[in-house]
């Protein structure tokens, strides 16, 4: 049992050594960015240099080992235009898009949890129609489109809230909203029917039967093994927060990764995108892990069940 | 004497006595014949400016018109036959990612669940890979590099999803092979390929459609995502996606410039989520009533 954490890493680690590869393939897809780097009437000489010195004329393994040691030491190249360490550009934006996607995601478990809840012990009821619709009106709103709408009445019609930006937690509110919107809908959908499992199960007959408060069998034996999958999905869905907030971040001028991956794409300024992406997906699987980490230690049952066969 | 009805049958039945999934047909029946055949009974240009008309509300609003119903952009072009021209590549971007993805799903995943062994190890890696790299920033960073074209749009959504149907496939290849009827098929020697056809394919076939109509809609969000940030089908052909970002800059003067576009893909998205639930719960009874 000892052993899973390991074996949970060893395939992160190798999840990660993929990521670089791919990340690496797909620079390279942009060909030579020699004639995007110097001007037009660039000298001979000046490309030889420039080849050299981007290492352009060794051949490809070679490249990519010294792309994995150089970013291994915390070097993941330079932006085209100000030459800038693109670590740095990276590392100084990864905060705001971090308080986005946790703040999203924070939000949406608070409100999906008791709307599945009620949805499964109220089930056929008025309060479970109303939430099941909402919820397959959220799955069908694309973000950025809520983000607009929100714009146009809290901001431009009530003038409640800041349009974009960020520092203050009024400018948090709409694009959190928006981004965790689909989430809300998600959540409840997989609470209501997690709910509806567990509460036929005989521990739950059991703990009716001995008197239990309704209260305590809800919350005490049903919502805890039934929020189990909702951690599952979350820490997939981070990744769609990840790639949604590319867009949200565009939408409310919020300084964060995505925005400057948008940028860097607009500005052909491959290193950054590159990285900016990769170092996202690294986020993602770091998040994977430590959920799976956590998860065994929550219920070891599960576990060693799944992987150690 | 009453027949017992054949499977096929029944699942039909189930699913056309589920109301929403009925709804939800007949919803997207509708949208289908908005953007592939009204547009032709209309004869609007999408692309045809006006200056003299710009900014024209919808017609239910003062000053609007009904000759353009849900009013004009900033160029002066109809907005009704730009959101149902625009439909026109969401749909088809969605069908032909999933009938890609489906695809290679469904050929990846019988291999690995069927054959198992270092096969299965192989392609159930390389997608866990894929899995592990979130699938808006695979699509932006090829994009990114290889320009936006349908055809790059397509192969790429295409690519960051098909693990999704190889993960489904392999699980319903793996029970259908454990099956009594699949080891007296082999025992007797019937080539591999004609067990697959005959014998696992059929069961493979429901759970792939519930999730390539699930899939599908969010193939539209994502086109609709790429085109909003400029990486989707070129200008000047309109897609939601491009309606929406053209509207954000005039959400001050004309509101239904980012508004209906937005709802058009909102329908449809919930026509497809809606008979996506139908096909769900009349392929498996059991789960009815939600499973998300």
């Amino acid at each position: 049992m000892s052993r899973y954490p390991l074996r949970r890493l060893l395939h992160a680690v190798l999840i990660v050594a993929g990521i670089s590869v791919i990340s690496f393939f797909f620079l390279h897809l942009t060909g030579d960015p020699v004639g995007l780097i110097l001007p037009q009437d660039a000298t001979r000489e000046q490309i030889e240099t420039l080849r050299r010195d981007l290492r352009l004329d060794e051949p490809i393994l070679a490249q990519y080992l010294h792309f994995v040691t150089s970013a291994l030491q915390g070097d993941m190249g330079r932006s085209i235009y100000t030459r800038e360490p693109v670590l740095g550009l990276i590392l100084e934006r990864l905060p705001a898009t971090l308080e986005l996607a946790l703040t999203a995601l924070a939000l949406s478990l608070v409100i999906a949890i008791p709307m599945g809840v009620i949805a499964a012990l109220r089930r056929g009821g008025w309060l479970d129609t109303i939430s099941m619709t909402l919820a397959l009106f959220g799955l069908s709103m694309p973000h950025f489109w809520l983000g607009i709408m929100l714009i146009m009445l809290f901001s431009v019609q009530l003038n409640w809230l800041p349009t974009s930006g960020r520092g203050t937690w009024e400018q948090l509110i709409m694009p959190s909203v928006a981004l965790g919107a689909s989430l809300v809908a998600l959540f409840a959908r997989l609470t209501r029917s997690a709910m509806l499992e567990v509460l036929g199960q005989d521990y739950v007959r059991t703990a009716r039967a001995k008197g239990l408060s309704e209260t305590m069998v809800v919350g005490k034996h049903a919502l805890r093994n039934a929020l189990i999958p909702l951690v599952t999905v979350a820490a997939m869905e981070f990744g769609f927060l990840l790639g949604g907030a590319v867009i949200i971040e565009t939408v409310f001028a919020w300084p964060g990764v995505g925005r400057l991956i948008v940028q860097s794409i607009l500005d052909r300024d491959y290193p950054v995108v590159q990285a900016a992406v990769m170092m996202l997906a690294i986020v993602f699987v770091v998040v994977n892990l430590a959920v799976d980490l956590l998860y065994t230690w929550l219920d070891p049952n599960i576990s060693l069940g799944r992987t150690d066969k | 004497m009453p027949q017992a009805p054949r499977p096929a049958d029944s699942w039909r039945r189930r699913f056309w006595a589920h109301r929403s999934a009925v709804i939800g047909g007949g919803l997207f029946a509708a949208i289908l014949f908005g953007c592939f055949v009204l547009p032709m009974l209309l004869g609007t240009n999408p692309t045809a400016t006006s200056l003299l008309h710009r900014f024209e509300p919808p017609v239910w609003m003062e000053d609007g018109a009904l000759t353009n119903p849900l009013g004009t952009d900033n160029l002066g072009r109809d907005l009704l036959i730009r959101i149902l021209v625009g439909g026109q590549v969401s749909l088809m971007v969605a069908l032909a990612t999933v009938t890609v993805a489906v695809s290679v799903g469904l050929i990846l995943g019988t291999l690995a669940g069927y054959f198992g062994g270092w096969v299965d190890t192989i392609i159930m890696r390389v997608g866990d890979l894929f899995l592990a790299y979130p699938f808006m920033l695979l699509t932006i960073s090829v994009i990114a590099i290889l320009g936006p074209s349908l055809l790059v749009i397509v192969l790429v959504l295409a690519l960051s999803d098909w693990v999704t149907y190889a993960r489904t496939v392999r699980g319903s290849v793996l029970s259908a092979r454990e099956r009594e009827y699949v080891a007296a098929a082999r025992s007797i020697g019937t080539p591999d390929l004609h067990i697959l056809r005959l014998h696992i394919l059929p069961n493979v076939l429901s759970p792939v459609l519930v999730l390539a109509t699930v899939r599908a809609a969010n193939y539209i969000i994502w086109e609709s995502g790429l085109s909003f940030l400029g990486m989707g089908v070129p200008p000047p052909t309109p897609t939601w996606g491009m309606l929406l970002a053209e509207g954000r800059d005039f959400i001050l003067d004309a509101w239904w410039l980012a508004t209906l576009p937005g709802i058009a893909i909102m329908l449809t998205i919930l026509s497809i989520n809606l008979i996506g639930d139908g096909l769900r719960d009349a392929f498996d009874p059991r789960l009815k009533g939600g499973r998300a």
